[in-house]
């Protein structure tokens, strides 16, 4: 069998209304429907202690489901424990193993799948060049540098080829520079094995660069799922506008339905967007700080509060009869001065309609 | 490729103590041997026909012993299992109703049938008089109920109990069975003797007339004759507790908070206890305050009085346990001062508190249930101590001697005995109970894992001078009795004759050369290598019963678990001399019948020392960062593998540790020894106090002092090899994290 090259035995993962509970009454998962496509990187993100990290524990089986089923390709693994589940998972904190070399942490978990000696060893290897640490196997963890630990910590979970692959805040360990890298490697590898892959983290911008699809969790339950442009662009409700980059919340009115496009009116500013299925009555409006356009003569009466040049772009703050919002720019030539009055409009895009939670 | 071979085919497991539980059955001699497990002459001399050596399958193939005859249905049951898969509800079933029946017939015929026939009269009058009689479990059946113990765990793992881990339930199983084996049923058999008349009926009033009883309670002493032994022993501990604790927190004030030159010196002196027989501080007291105590004759020459027994009672005993347990109260202080944030102290000091006030209101109160630990923990070992009353109580009774003498003196009254040990028991449960449940939710020390970079203040002045003179005394007197050990080990007679001699290290220890070869001539090689045997043995094995205990109560949850935790802590509680008791009232009868061999002795060191393991175990284990065990078992290992290949070489440090305290403590052990000993197999310990009782103090000290350097060895050769260790272990830098 020498000289077979790394694969996958990528599966699709299902939860059937899987809930978990702590104790008697911590819910850390209520409910939850959840589909992972085979070959996907699918990240949950969301606020801390939403339950991100027990969901994840669920499906490598180091966590048992209160309720509710498991499914993972066809079997039904809801009440497998880890060691029999084909589930591989990446820590926080990496869980090098400290006494061994990396050669034999990588080869840790082929040992134990009936591989002989020699083949495991070869997978191993073939893992380590997968993640550019050729060279490194007789080293021991406390040699190698946090990026280095992190990706001998990825070699050993990918080299028994897991029908799932978990990450749970792989980068968080990892400086600001690391991090961008790490994760293309991470989104490289899974794309090129064709990996299914499940992967925690609370930064949106990293869920948004990584993700074929994003799961975004509060309170325990699942708030929204979508590509990272649905989310961006088309946000279910204020939490999730709020959590996926900035959004600006505006009270405001729809003034008529004519099929799917509507009609709102701010302070006498009309604008017409996608009326997603939302009554005429009050509503609120999404708007990301790109799509604020800061003009003249068109728009809401407002003020310019706050003028702060960032280098690539211009950063105000607006006040008026509104509230607040938060607009960028990115004419940094001629600067509005703090005290201007100007009208704020939207872009043609852009714009979504809520529906009004208060 | 990993799911498919865990459903198909039997687990390697279940064939093994499917056959284990034959071969126990048709192989090995059923019945205990009388010449002790070690020795192989049966298997040339009859074996397997001949009644005493014969396997069950013999036995009952030759018409005898037929009660062991239904045990073959368990045996064959498990057969049935061996096709199909570990999902049909069927395999579970099957193993545990086999395991079950298994065990719960071997107690049955164990308890039922004894050396007498029928045990109970009721069985006699259910089915007659039986002529036949069986004695203690042997190998066969030993091998035979643990066959069906795991059975029975297999079986209940099957069943989805701990996601179906059957390393995981086979354990609890296994501690379980132990612990309620050799804790739970000697104690439980103690407290019935309690009840038995002198004909072997069970009453009441034989309990009452027995624990209401003057020398147990009688408080003579407040109108000038004797208290009793139940009031002295609490006195006693509760004036222990409150002076060990005091001294002891001076010691830890003085070794974190002041500039103290010698602090390493002083730490030094928390060894002390570990390899210390109890009773050698009573006989290093006698050489310095006995009728001719350096001291005392001293005193006589200089002043004229004649020198007096005050040193035997009350005195005496208080001041070699104050001795004896300071260190371990120092031990135990130092964590807590420690352990209190200087961060609350440099608090309190930018909030215009000056030192004093800011140790009164802020220092002493976060160290208080720390305080509160140390108290109890000095009671329950002043109410254990049996040594030191031994030498020193004169006509102080307390009760762990008092239970001696009923059960080895002329009075021979176990039912005294076993009303005097459930006293004491009671006295240390509470303790111990009041340790956990109240102490336990109330600990204040802060230490949070964060950096806390602050420094703790130095004791106000008012405070550290006495403080530095009490402890700087104490050190001294210290000293000065550990040294008179040394020295009263190299003089001729005591007080009598002064000049110095090896004389008593050769009678004890001389080697001589005949044609054969050495000759351990030496009174006291024979206990010697015995301890030593004994020690060696029991050792790995409580080292291993501990660690295996505190990973499952660090890493694994199941139901009763708190209950689980209780139980394997509680011989912490239960004092020495109740253990040797129980452990003579229960196994000197069949089904387990053990008094007077060395088994014994092993079992009730791997008991008493039990805790020491697991305490270590639980020390290490939760410094091991989880994430290790769960990422070896999405990578395929299964628990048992982890544990093996992670867990144990990351706990090497805590497993030499347990090894060579286990080792030390079965040396210094005496009260429940002195029950358990023989002839054949006599401990360094209770040899020694046979000598002081003939009033050979030469040798007994120059035993205990020959024993002190053993120990030290031991434990500084632990201290290098923990040390090596630890540098080999390359500290986990993987598993920091930042903070
Ligand atoms: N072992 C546990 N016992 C009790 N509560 C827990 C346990 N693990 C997690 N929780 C609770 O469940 C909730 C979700 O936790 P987690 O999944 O770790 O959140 P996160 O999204 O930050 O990863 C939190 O409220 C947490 O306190
Ligand atoms: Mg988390």
């Amino acid at each position: 069998m020498t000289g077979t090259t790394l694969g996958s035995k990528a599966a699709p993962v299902r939860f059937d209304g899987v809930s978990k509970v702590f104790g008697k009454d911590v819910v850390a998962v209520d409910s939850i429907d959840l589909q992972v496509d085979a070959g996907k990187l699918v990240t949950l993100l969301g606020p801390s202690g939403c339950g991100k990290t027990t969901t994840l524990r669920m499906i490598a089986g180091l966590e048992m489901a209160s309720s509710g089923r498991i499914l993972i390709g066809d079997r039904d693994v809801t009440r497998l424990p880890a060691t029999d589940r084909d589930v591989s998972m990446v820590f926080q904190s990496y869980a090098l193993f400290p006494h061994m070399s990396v050669l034999e942490n990588v080869m840790y978990g082929l040992t134990f799948s009936g591989f002989v000696k020699e083949e495991a060893r070869n997978r191993a290897m073939q893992g380590l060049d997968l993640v550019g640490l050729k060279g490194f196997d007789t080293r021991l963890p406390s040699e190698l540098s946090g990026g280095q630990q992190q990706r001998v910590a990825v070699a050993r979970a990918l080299v028994l080829e897991p029908q799932v692959l978990l990450f749970d805040e792989p980068l968080s360990n990892l400086d600001a520079k690391l991090r961008r890298q790490v994760r293309e490697d991470i989104r490289a590898i899974q794309q090129d094995l064709g990996l299914t892959v499940v992967y925690v983290t609370h930064d949106q911008e990293e869920a948004l660069a990584v993700s074929d699809e994003i799961v975004v969790m509060r309170n325990a339950a699942i708030a929204q799922i979508g590509t990272p442009r649905q989310l961006y662009d088309a946000p279910n409700d204020r939490f999730v506008a709020d959590f996926i980059g900035e959004a600006n919340l505006l009270h405001c009115e729809i003034v008529s339905v004519e099929g799917d496009e509507a009609t709102i009116d701010i302070e006498g500013y009309r604008h017409r967007l996608p009326a997603r299925g939302l009554p005429p009555g009050p509503a609120t409006i999404a708007v990301r700080p790109s799509r604020l356009v800061i003009g003249r003569d068109e728009g809401v009466p407002a003020t310019v509060a706050k003028a702060t040049y960032v280098g690539v772009r211009m950063e105000y703050t607006l006040t008026g009869g509104f509230g607040q919002v938060f607009a960028v720019h990115d004419d940094v030539d001629t600067p509005l001065e703090p005290g201007t009055e100007v009208h704020m409009g939207f872009a043609t895009r852009g714009p979504v309609l809520l529906p009004d939670e208060d | 490729m990993r799911a498919v071979s865990s459903e198909k085919t039997t687990p390697p497991v279940l064939v093994f103590w499917i056959a284990a539980g034959w071969i126990g059955f048709c192989l090995f001699p059923w019945y205990m041997l009388e010449d002790g497990l070690w020795s192989f002459g049966w298997l040339f001399d009859g074996y397997p026909f001949d009644e005493d050596y014969a396997p069950a399958l013999f036995l009952v193939g030759q018409g005898e012993k037929l009660w062991l005859a239904p045990l073959l249905i368990p045996l064959a049951l498990p057969l049935l299992v061996l096709r199909r898969p570990k999902s049909d509800p069927a395999y579970a079933r099957i193993l545990i109703l086999s395991g079950a029946l298994g065990i719960v017939w071997i107690i049955a015929q164990g308890f039922g049938i004894g050396i007498r026939g029928f045990t109970y009269d009721w069985l006699t009058a259910l089915f007659g008089e039986l002529d036949d009689r069986q004695y203690g479990m042997g190998y066969g059946a030993m091998i035979c109920a643990t066959a069906f113990l795991f059975l029975f765990t297999q079986g209940i793992a099957a069943r989805g109990a701990i996601n179906g881990d059957v390393f995981v339930v086979s354990a609890i199983g296994g501690v379980i069975a132990i612990v309620t084996a050799f804790v739970f049923f000697p104690i439980a058999r103690m407290l019935f003797a309690a009840f038995i008349t002198e004909d072997g009926a069970y009453s009441i009033a034989v309990f009452f007339s027995k624990f209401f009883d003057d020398r147990l309670w009688g408080l003579g002493c407040l109108s000038g004759t004797r208290c009793g032994a139940a009031w002295n022993s609490l006195f006693l501990a509760i004036l222990v507790g409150f002076i060990t604790t005091v001294l002891g927190l001076a010691f830890a004030l003085v070794v974190t908070r002041s500039g103290f030159r010698h602090k390493r010196a002083l730490r030094a002196l928390t060894v002390l206890p570990i390899i210390t027989p109890p009773f050698v501080i009573g006989l290093a007291l006698i050489l310095l305050f006995g009728l001719s105590g350096t001291v005392s004759e001293a005193v006589a020459e200089a002043f004229g009085i004649q020198p007096t027994r005050w040193l035997y009672g009350l005195p005496g005993v208080l001041i070699a346990q104050t001795l004896a347990f300071t260190p371990i109260a120092f031990l135990v202080l130092i964590g807590v001062v420690e352990g209190v944030s200087p961060s609350m102290e440099e608090a309190a000091q930018t909030l215009r508190a000056n030192k004093w006030q800011t140790f009164r209101t802020v220092s002493l109160p976060l160290m208080r249930p720390g305080l509160a630990n140390a108290f109890l923990l000095g009671f329950i070992e002043s109410m254990a101590d049996f040594g030191n009353p031994l030498v020193l109580g004169g006509n102080f009774d307390v009760l762990s001697t008092e239970i001696f003498f009923a059960i080895v003196g002329a009075q021979y009254d176990q039912g005294r005995a076993a009303v005097l040990a459930m006293v004491l028991l009671f006295f240390t449960l509470s303790a111990f109970y009041a340790q956990r449940m109240w102490l336990g939710k109330k600990s204040y020390t802060t230490v949070t894992g964060k950096g806390d970079a602050g420094v703790h203040p130095v004791m106000p002045r008012g405070l550290s001078i006495p403080v530095h003179c009490v402890v700087i005394s104490w050190a001294l007197f210290t000293v000065i009795v550990y040294g008179m050990i040394v020295y009263g080990s190299l003089v001729e007679l005591w007080g009598v004759n002064n000049t110095l001699t090896f004389k008593h290290y050769v009678t004890a220890f001389s080697i001589g050369m005949t044609e054969h070869g050495l000759h351990w001539s030496g009174a006291a090689w024979d206990s010697f290598w015995t301890t030593i045997m004994i020690a060696a043995i029991a050792a790995p094995l409580t080292a291993a019963v501990g660690l295996v205990t505190a990973y499952l109560l660090t890493r694994q949850s199941f139901a009763g678990k708190n209950a689980f935790e209780f139980g394997t802590m509680l011989s912490f509680a239960i004092p020495g001399t109740v253990i040797g008791v129980s452990y003579i009232l229960a196994f000197n009868v069949p089904p387990i019948e053990i008094t007077g061999t060395g088994i014994i002795l092993v079992i009730s060191f791997i008991f008493r020392n039990m805790p020491v393991g697991v305490r270590a175990g639980i020390a290490s284990m939760s410094q091991l960062d989880r994430s290790l065990d769960e990422s070896s078992l999405t990578l395929g290992a299964n628990s048992w593998q982890t544990f093996r290949k992670v867990i144990l070489p990351l706990l090497r440090p805590a497993i030499l540790a347990a090894l060579v305290y286990s080792f030390v403590r079965a040396m210094t052990a005496i009260s429940a020894v002195i029950f358990l000993v023989s002839a054949e197999y006599d401990m360094a310990t209770s040899y020694i106090i046979g000598r002081v009782e003939n009033n050979d103090y030469g040798l007994a000290i120059a035993y205990s002092t020959t024993l002190i350097f053993v120990m030290l060895a031991a434990v500084g050769l632990l201290q290098l090899l923990v040390g090596r260790v630890r540098i080999g272990r390359r500290m986990h830098h993987a598993t920091e994290r930042p903070a």
